[in-house]
């Protein structure tokens, strides 16, 4: 069960039955589709970019506590972000969730609250599901129309 | 010290005499594992199911004392293993009632089974603007193949419904096979839904319009009794594995004279009766269609889940399954929030369920760490999730060697999920 509370913290279920940023953006320049089709979780990601900085992101879909937290913590955590600052925390929480260490270097990008995830590690099939809304994002960044899927 | 007889209740001791279970669970060396620490739950089944020890020994004796190649050398090693091989066949004969063995082909699974027939009867018999009937509960392996061959051929795909039940409506089923249905291929049990179709009279009606039928039976194999010449379809396809023989190895079964008819699937060796650079000449059935080595070690490991099957008796299996079928269905539904997706009046033991503000996959995750194993997703069948209005269920699928002990263990497990998750 200890394994199971650190991969669902409080946080993470909370993000999961209250989503946040959890809308369609208005006018935003940026947005792609993400999908899952070992378990049909679906993430549409979108993202408003003034200069090159991320000034308003949000996100709708459906799926597993992780995935949809996961994307929940992302909005949070990445308005306000420049793209490069955005592609080092991905970079980051990348390592954490597979478990190829925290990345805590100096200078490393902060965590911040998405340290919650460091229990998916424990679980390998569930990275793909805490990783999905980043992918996402990734590729509406990029300005690519196709749908990202985990496979 | 207590004695069974102390501990079993009077209907329960009378089942544990006429199906011993515990007794049949030491068969199967994997179901006395730990998973996570705790003891085995294993409910999916449906995915595939775990092999008793016969079968293992039967595949490790080919491999110890009569592996050889076969239908080729002159030596000892090959007419054993041919003959094992051959002997194999003539039990999937009876397995399936077959008038003869040559109508038995093998092949790695349903999967292959189905692109067999859909690359060669279907090459040949669908043309531009006819039709390919299958339903609505069909898995992928019974959609694509034909999707592809639609694809390529300018056919139509079309699809006959289910009700919330999840079972087909007949009527807009009859209404589906038009003059243009050049052939029906459906399920005989539904892998996500458990729902038993009504193949005998599906079958009645395709061949009122003469319209010939492919079963699917991937999941009745193991759990319902096949009669292909009382069912009078035109092909029957199924898996090994989960008939609890080995992984890799399938039936297809053809009446003789479509067999005859159609052009091979596979070139290469043992296919061939006669091979000039100029022509070759294709052998015999089932010859013609088993191009290459085959998975003789494979047969063989089936022929052995056969034997295991009968001795069994596929009547009482499908009687204590319904027992336990019926048990699950009761005290899952106890559940509040929980909802059973397929409520079919004839179901195989596959319980799929969604939870009120749970994912399937957190739940499945959940017990996993329990030590029970279920499918959690859309069970290669998105189009039936679409149908529900659900993106994926969690799915439990009992087989014969399951207890109701297991299933409270998967309601005590759920209720963890819902402290947990909740």
């Amino acid at each position: 069960m200890s394994d199971l509370r650190a991969l669902y913290q409080e946080v993470i279920l909370d993000h999961s039955k209250k989503p946040r940023n959890f809308r369609a953006l208005e006018g935003a320049a940026r947005h792609a589709e993400g999908y899952n089709p070992l378990c049909g979780d679906r993430v549409t990601i979108y993202v408003k970019l003034e200069d090159d900085r991320i000034s308003d992101i949000s996100f709708q879909g459906s799926g597993c506590a992780i995935s949809t937290s996961s994307a929940s913590l992302l909005t949070e955590t990445l308005k306000g972000k420049t793209r490069a600052e955005a592609d080092a925390i991905f970079k980051r929480f990348h390592a954490l969730v597979t478990g190829k260490g925290n990345g805590d270097k100096p200078g490393a990008a902060p965590l911040g609250k998405l340290a919650v995830f460091s229990g998916v590690a424990e679980f390998p099939v569930r990275v793909k599901c805490a990783t999905l809304a980043w992918h996402t994002l990734r590729s509406a960044l990029e300005g690519e129309a196709k749908t990202v899927t985990t496979e | 010290m207590s004695t069974a007889r102390d501990v079993l209740n009077g209907p329960a001791l009378e089942r544990s005499i006429r199906f011993p279970v515990e007794k049949i669970r030491k068969d199967f060396p994997l179901l006395a594992t730990a998973v996570h620490g705790k003891p085995l739950v294993y409910l999916d089944n449906a995915a595939t199911s775990q092999k008793p020890a016969a079968v293992i020994e039967a595949e490790g004796l080919f491999y110890s004392r009569d592996c050889s190649n076969i239908h080729r050398g002159v030596h000892e090693l090959s007419e054993r293993a041919t003959k094992c091989y051959e002997d194999a066949r003539a039990k999937m004969q009876q397995f399936l009632n077959a008038r003869e063995s040559r109508e038995i082909i093998f092949v790695r699974g349903t999967t292959e089974a189905i692109n067999l027939v859909s690359n060669t009867f279907g090459r040949k018999q669908v043309g531009a603007g006819d039709e390919i009937l299958i339903t609505a509960m069909e898995h992928h392996s019974n959609i694509v193949p034909w999707q592809m061959l639609c694809e390529e051929k300018g056919a139509r795909l079309r699809v006959a419904p289910v009700n919330d039940r999840g079972e087909i409506i007949f009527d807009e089923f009859e209404k589906l096979l038009g003059p243009r249905t050049r052939l029906l291929a459906l399920a005989h049990v539904s892998n996500v839904l458990g729902t038993i179709n009504p193949v005998r009279r599906m079958i009645e009606a395709a061949h009122r319009r003469n319209v010939p039928v492919l079963v699917d039976g991937a999941q009745a194999a193991p759990h319902v009794k096949i009669d292909v010449q009382a069912l009078d379809c035109e092909f029957y396809a199924f898996s090994g594995h989960k008939l609890y023989g080995p992984t890799g190895v399938g039936v297809l079964y053809g009446k003789a004279g479509l067999l005859d008819a159609m052009p091979p699937y596979q070139g290469g060796g043992d296919m061939i009766r006669s091979v000039t650079f100029e022509k070759t000449l294709y052998n015999n059935l089932p010859y013609k269609f088993e191009a290459g080595t085959p998975n003789i070690a494979g047969a063989i490991g089936l022929a052995a889940a056969v034997d295991y099957v009968n001795e069994l008796g596929l009547e009482n299996i499908a009687a204590y399954e319904d027992e336990l079928l019926a048990y699950g269905t009761r005290v899952l539904a106890e559940i509040p929030g929980l909802r059973i997706i397929g409520t079919a009046q004839e179901k195989a033991s596959v319980i799929s369920f969604v939870i009120e503000g749970l994912h399937p996959h957190d739940v499945g995750t959940v017990l996993d760490q329990e030590g029970i194993a279920v499918r959690t997703g859309h069970h290669c069948a998105q189009p039936l999730m679409e149908r529900f209005k659900i993106p994926a269920t969690t799915r439990a699928s009992l087989a014969f060697y399951n207890t109701e002990r297991e299933i409270d263990a998967l309601v005590g497990g759920i209720r963890k999920v819902k402290e947990l998750l909740g």
